[in-house]
């Protein structure tokens, strides 16, 4: 299968700190790659990289064979990538239905019937067709973070990025957004997914890396770092998060 | 003093003096605030998204504008258009024209304010809205247009109303340079006849006349984009760069 995403020596560093040393790193097409690591290991700066939200320092991004580039980055977000935030980011002046279909409407000039009703079957999908009217800020985290998955769906995306999608909500809502998940997961769309649900990425992940101190320093399938992961901080990491 | 304000002779001048004096003083005035506004308007975001942006030499552009005009006072400014502009134009003796000075004067003054409005507003929304916009593909003057502006309006619209309402009243310094606007003409009128409580009474009326329909207007917008929900923005943060002229 062809390469979704492809890394070379992608470096990011902030000031003196070196957020990212050196990261290479394929993902096939329709491959499920979940990203975990302790906090501040550089893992969401790398999934932001993928999306150009921070202009690497060094290094090649590819997504779909074609270099991102800061001259392009837009065309490729439009043409490839969605993501989905921690802080659902949705756009709160707008409706459910608006949120959506903005982007269709102003940037791949769908005309605005059609965007309402690829925007309604993007909503059917997480289950929330009946919250096209509201305002996002009417809506619990959960839906909130459906809704926001849902606008990442519309715009028909090959790559959906995920950046903690269930670190912000509270414990009861946090399952409501893993089932949309694992539901999407089961279609051909790539996805790559920074988590610390482990039960997620046991059931989904096609493959698993371990993030730490801007490196990855371990990589395998999910029953291999359930099982017998090699590298001690990647136990160390694992015992803490699985209790 | 009272004595004069009940004497009805002094009423009648007035009267007298309305079509010739006060009224196109008022259209001069009227004109000069509208013009002058949009004129601020445009400087203002246009500063003010450049204040936001990333780059250096542009924020270092709108901070030294906003800085130059806050910082000195309108009526010198005013002064410096009509009598050191034309001589730096080519000093042919060209005058410019009065209205031109009044909305240059309160259009780039207020403008800088205007800017301050804009930029604080745009700051107060939170960072991850553009960058929900920014993977979505929008550029930056969509951004703006679609996601940031209009949640940055229901902000702004109180300090920008405060801001629109002063612009109008110091249309009033035009009358240092003879700007046949309300002000000069009420001038005019009573050192004529040494009728000044009439005068100033009946120009205050007037500049009422224009500025209460404008306050009503804005509370009316802030009442309406109220109802539009907006990202979490700090509100004190707000209240603090808003305190202004």
């Amino acid at each position: 299968m062809a390469d979704m995403v492809k890394v070379e020596n992608l470096c990011k560093n902030f000031g003196d700190f070196e957020a990212l040393k050196n990261i290479n790193l394929t993902v096939r097409e329709g491959e499920k790659l979940v990203i975990i690591g302790p906090s501040g290991s550089g893992k969401s700066t790398l999934i932001r990289c993928i999306n150009y939200l921070e202009e690497p320092t060094s290094g090649k991004i590819f997504i779909g064979g074609q270099e991102v580039t800061r001259k392009n980055h837009r065309e490729m977000a439009k043409k490839y990538s969605a993501m989905v935030f921690q802080q659902f980011n949705l756009y709160p002046h707008l409706t459910v239905m608006e949120n959506l279909t903005l982007a269709p409407m102003k940037l791949q000039h769908v005309p605005k019937k059609e965007a309402e009703e690829e925007a309604m079957r993007c909503l059917k999908r997480v289950g929330l067709e009946e919250k096209a009217k509201v305002y996002p800020n009417q809506l619990s985290g959960g839906q909130q973070q459906r809704v926001a998955i849902a606008r990442a769906l519309c715009t028909k995306q090959k790559l959906l990025l995920f950046d903690e999608p269930t670190s912000a909500l509270d414990p009861e809502m946090v399952q409501e957004v893993l089932n949309v998940m694992v539901e999407l997961a089961k279609e051909k769309i790539t996805m790559i997914c920074v988590t610390h649900e482990m039960g997620f990425a046991r059931q989904v992940a096609d493959r698993v890396i371990f993030v730490h101190r801007g490196e990855i320093i371990e990589e395998g399938t999910p029953e291999h770092f359930f099982t017998n992961p090699e590298h001690e901080r990647t136990k160390e990491f694992l015992s803490k998060i699985l209790h | 003093m009272l004595n004069g304000l009940l004497k009805a002779n002094r009423w009648n001048a007035l009267l007298e003096a309305i079509p010739e004096y006060y009224i196109p003083g008022f259209l001069m005035t009227l004109r000069t605030a509208i013009c002058g506004l949009l004129l601020a308007l445009l400087l203002g975001i246009i500063f003010g998204m450049l204040s936001t942006s990333r780059s250096r030499v542009l924020k270092a552009i709108s901070r030294v504008y906003v800085e130059f005009f806050q910082n000195t006072p309108l009526a010198l400014q005013v002064v410096f258009y009509y009598s050191c502009l034309p001589i730096l134009l080519g000093g042919t003796g060209m005058r410019i024209p009065k209205f031109v000075l009044g909305l240059m004067g309160v259009g780039i003054y207020h403008g800088a304010y205007i800017s301050e409005v804009i930029r604080t507003g745009i700051e107060a929304i939170p960072p991850g809205q553009s960058e929900a916009a920014k993977s979505q593909g929008f550029s930056y003057l969509q951004t703006m247009r679609y996601i940031i502006m209009p949640q940055t309006i229901r902000i702004i619209m109180p300090p920008l109303a405060n801001q629109a309402l002063n612009l109008v009243k110091n249309t009033s310094v035009l009358a240092m340079v003879a700007g046949m606007d309300l002000m000069y003409f009420t001038d005019s009128f009573g050192s004529s006849t040494g009728y000044f409580a009439q005068a100033y009474f009946c120009s205050a009326l007037m500049y009422f006349i224009i500025c209460y329909p404008l306050a009503r207007l804005a509370r009316y917008l802030e009442i309406r984009s109220m109802r539009q929900p907006v990202a979490k923005v700090n509100m004190t943060q707000m209240m603090e760069d808003s305190i202004n002229v």
